[in-house]
């Protein structure tokens, strides 16, 4: 596997410019000559296939859900970044790009985050311009806010639902062009494979979800926007169809996976409630900007709050451990995500967690003194449905009782590598969005989901695929259709084989049964704190979770109907698999950085430490077969502009 | 907590259903209904039976894909609250509760609870955007908006499109969907230039798929998981009605 990174030459910041100027071009008359394949219908996804319908191209366009409003990226509460500097407030692209790199604790590609800085304030134009109804001041501009612990106000939002307006936006855009007729939408339908032949992908394997009939669809191109794989925890604030089989099938035929084990631990999500959970539910991070974050300082007064016997607010101020603020009092409760999720599971390690659920893991966020600053109602303005759908939640009213809180896995930064065409290694087949690897390093800062999912799918991607378009495929060849060939065969049988055995192992155990139990093992031993031991077990008992899988799961119906369960078994086995490779990349990463924290690589203070002489690169993984254990490929990671630096927030 | 369920069994849109009743036991009261409904499915599962299909992905309210009528209310009988939100603590013990999908005739049922919304989707592909491509637009503050305007219009835009509306509505429309995306671009500068021909090819569509007219009963509204108001519905009848006017006499393109 060669890892050509293809970063443009030149300074920084004309990069992209250069890159655009340099790279071919394909004829405004030949462009519906050309067939593309685009999986996926978030912001990454919904936001590509959009704009190359609009372009001329020929698109297909896949989604598991009935509609492609219901990517998962309409879940986004809290904003968008963008260095549009409407606040006069020192913001520039500069400073985008800077806060994001150091944000990834120097783990993402300087080139593709700067490109990414400068796109940022087209995103906000283009959405304005759909209709986005983003907040406004009384004069009629913008609104912007600060957000996950930024010095400047570079925060775009639509209440707490920016994500779903965002997708909105995408998602009428992609309408626009599916009753043009440049788009072909295909809802309820599911990748289960990639083809590639002659080295370059060429089409994919679906079925349709209602039919159950396997599909074959050929193109000139495949874009993946199928998001990250948070659920290979089971419990994550992903939903419940989110999975990470699109990219690890890719992945299975020869594109390189680039640091799984890079997982972004959200902290203030609701606790969990009991083992019937299925899912948690995040409260958006702005609620730092008023709460405080505490524990009891002794395990009794935990253990009497929890056992009903005392009520929070009695809790004397000299019995509470405002731990945030004592551990970094210039950041104190808006420090980093990482940071502050990895404080909260200390807090509990050491038996001061006040949640009713089996470790007491959680930890209180309390408003008690912005509501005596501000009064209730400046509170209710700011935060009234997230207050009401936190006591819909828990049945609590967090006016009166602190809210409580703890981390839950929430995105990941790892995902298939890419090079500055946002080219996965098999020509052909693009990664985009939380489904690639490149701009958030090994830690993601607060609203930049957004802007990534949407830079890629409107800004960078019309570019850079008709490079391939023009240059690799060539007039010539454009608007392949033929699926009759051996690797498409190959494919589909792959698919319909795995189907069956599915169907026909008619063990025991349900598929969401070892869904939960490979949850726990990557959460135990792959979650917020790693070490050598822990990874080391993971890597035994998954293999063992999966030879169990397939021994003993029940999948009961048939393939040709709609089947939830055969949907659910297929995304559990990927996961089966998947999971060993991101235990597999922890272990190998001796280093912390970001929201990877080896225990066995701290500072006396108990802070991450990286290892730049050894680790300052990405590790990129190619599969080398069933029984094989995957080949490790590195992309060493050169900063010229940032300078390599401890990552502080006291 | 013990519950009985009766759900709507279909094998296929082609087949005839029927409620199955099915007993449950050991529900936690802090369990969501969908969580209910998983355990059910597992239970079904262990005995060698088919799990109940139904709809549903973020779990948190927001995509719009969960969709049950519980005990003859589309998204149950906490307002304001998608199926997927609701909560067991707002059931009785020992409560039988009745579990059916959408009941509509534009949205067929696909299987068990589960619907078949495309018709929502053509709605959305008639009109439901502004005519812009991705590149040369202006400046995102060119245009100041008074923030009433964008207040309101976001209102509307706070449509999950789940369909609840049309599932509650007697004449089975699709008025209060439409208008939510009616009303917040018409009202923004940027979607004022195409009003006109959006809201004459939405209303068609919308017509043409069989969707009923409104008849001001507010069953959408008071089902509405996201508290959209029969306001935009009056928005888009002003709106459709100069349209109208102004298409008698050719204007609108
Ligand atoms: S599952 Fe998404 S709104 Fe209910």
């Amino acid at each position: 596997m060669k890892l050509n990174s293809k970063i443009p030459s030149g300074p920084i910041q004309d990069k992209w410019d250069n890159h655009k100027f340099s790279i071919k071009l394909v004829n405004p008359a030949n462009k519906r000559k050309y067939n593309i394949i685009v999986v996926g219908s978030g912001l990454a996804g919904g936001s590509a296939a959009a704009s190359l319908g609009e372009l001329g191209y020929n698109v297909k366009c896949f989604c598991y859900q009935d509609s492609p409003r219901r990517a998962h990226s309409i879940a986004a509460q809290g904003g968008i970044n963008a260095a549009k500097n409407y606040p006069n407030d020192g913001d520039s692209i500069y400073r985008l790009f800077y806060d994001t790199v150091k944000g990834g604790d120097f783990r993402a590609r300087e080139a593709n985050v700067y490109r990414l800085a400068q796109v940022s304030n087209n995103i906000i134009d283009q959405c304005v311009a759909q209709g986005v109804p983003f907040a406004r001041e009384y004069g009629g501009l913008l609104d912007n806010r600060s957000f996950g612990g930024a010095q400047v106000s570079r925060t775009f939002y639509a209440r707490g639902q920016t994500g779903q307006q965002l997708l909105l936006g995408a998602y009428s855009a992609l309408n626009r062009q599916i009753a043009a007729g440049t788009v072909q939408m295909y809802n309820r339908h599911e990748m289960l494979d990639l083809v590639v032949e002659d080295g370059r992908a060429v089409g994919i394997i679906v079925r349709d979800m209602v039919t159950g009939e396997v599909e074959r669809h050929a193109a000139d191109a495949v874009l993946l926007g199928t998001g990250g794989y948070a659920n290979a925890y089971f419990l994550s604030t992903n939903a419940a169809g989110c999975n990470v089989t699109a990219a690890y099938r890719a992945y299975l035929k020869g594109a390189g996976f680039a640091n799984p084990c890079y997982t972004q631990i959200h902290p203030t999500c609701i606790p969990v409630h009991g083992d019937q959970q299925s899912k948690l539910t995040l409260m958006s991070e702005s609620l730092r900007n008023d709460g405080r974050v505490w524990v009891p300082k002794s395990k009794t007064i935990s253990e009497k709050i929890i056992n009903g016997q005392m009520h929070p607010s009695e809790v004397a101020e000299e019995d509470r451990d405002y731990y945030l603020e004592r551990k970094y009092p210039s950041f104190g409760n808006l420090a980093p995500r990482d940071i502050s999720s990895r404080s909260a599971k200390e807090a509990c390690d050491d038996g001061r967690g006040i949640a009713h659920n089996a470790g007491h893991n959680g930890v209180f966020l309390d408003f008690a003194a912005s509501i005596d600053r501000l009064g209730q109602p400046k509170i209710e303005e700011r935060y009234g449905n997230l207050f009401e759908m936190y006591e819909r939640i828990t049945g609590e009213n967090a006016y009166k009782t602190p809210m409580q809180i703890y981390p839950a896995l929430h995105y990941t930064m790892g995902g298939l590598w890419v090079d500055y065409n946002l080219m996965t290694t098999i020509p052909g087949c693009y990664a985009l969005g939380e489904c690639n690897f490149s701009d958030h390093g090994a830690n993601r800062l607060g609203a930049s989901a957004l802007m990534q999912g949407l830079a890629d799918g409107y800004f960078v991607i019309p570019f850079t695929l008709a490079d391939y378009l023009a240059g690799t495929v060539g007039l010539a060849n454009a608007g392949r259709t033929a699926t009759d060939t051996e690797a498409f065969n190959e494919a589909e049988d792959a698919v319909k084989s795995k189907t069956n055995k599915l169907l026909s192992v008619n063990g025991k155990q349900t598929a969401r049964s070892f869904h939960k139990k490979l949850g726990q093992i990557m959460w135990e031993y792959a979650g917020m704190a790693r070490n050598e031991e822990g990874l080391k077990k993971a890597i035994e008992l998954i293999p063992q979770l999966r030879e169990e899988f397939w021994s003993d799961v029940r999948v009961p119906g048939e393939n040709g109907e709609l089947n939830q369960e055969l949907e659910r078994a297929g995304r559990v086995a990927d996961f089966l698999e998947f999971g060993e490779l991101l235990c597999r990349d922890a272990l190998d990463r001796k280093e912390s950085c970001g929201g990877h924290f080896r225990e066995e690589s701290q500072t006396e203070e108990g802070e991450a430490k990286r290892d730049d002489e050894n680790f300052c690169n990405a590790s990129v993984w190619e599969y080398k077969g069933p029984k094989e254990a995957p080949v490790k490929h590195t992309e060493e990671l050169t900063f010229e502009y940032c300078k390599l630096a401890v990552r502080s927030y006291k | 907590m013990k519950l009985t369920l009766k759900v709507w069994r279909q094998k296929n849109s082609n087949s005839e259903g029927k409620l199955v009743a099915y007993d449950l036991d050991g529900i936690s009261p802090d369990s969501s209904f969908l969580e209910m409904l998983d355990i059910l499915n597992e239970t079904l599962i262990e005995r060698g039976e088919e799990p109940v299909a139904f709809d549903h992905d973020c779990r948190e309210g927001i995509c719009g894909m969960c969709s049950l009528v519980i005990n003859g209310i589309p998204h149950g009988h906490e307002r304001q609250t998608t199926v997927c939100q609701l909560h067991m603590r707002h059931f009785k013990d020992g409560q039988t509760v009745t579990i059916e999908p959408w009941r509509s005739k534009p949205l067929p049922v696909i299987k068990d609870l589960i619907v078949d919304r495309t018709a929502l989707e053509k709605i959305q592909q008639a009109g439901g955007f502004v005519s812009i491509s991705t590149g040369g637009v202006p400046d995102a503050n060119a245009t100041p908006i008074p923030k009433q305007v964008a207040d309101v219009a976001m209102d509307a835009a706070a449509c999950i499109g789940c369909g609840a509306c049309v599932a509650a509505c007697k004449n089975a429309s699709a008025m209060l969907f439409m208008s939510a995306k009616v009303s917040q671009l018409n009202r923004l500068p940027q979607g004022k230039v195409e009003k006109d021909r959006r809201v004459l090819a939405m209303v068609k569509t919308h017509d043409e798929l069989g969707f009923g007219n409104c008849t001001n009963f507010g069953e959408c509204q008071a089902v509405c998981p996201k508290g959209i108001t029969l306001d935009h519905i009056a928005k888009l009848n002003r709106d459709y009605a100069v349209a109208s006017f102004k298409n008698i006499f050719g204007g609108v393109k």
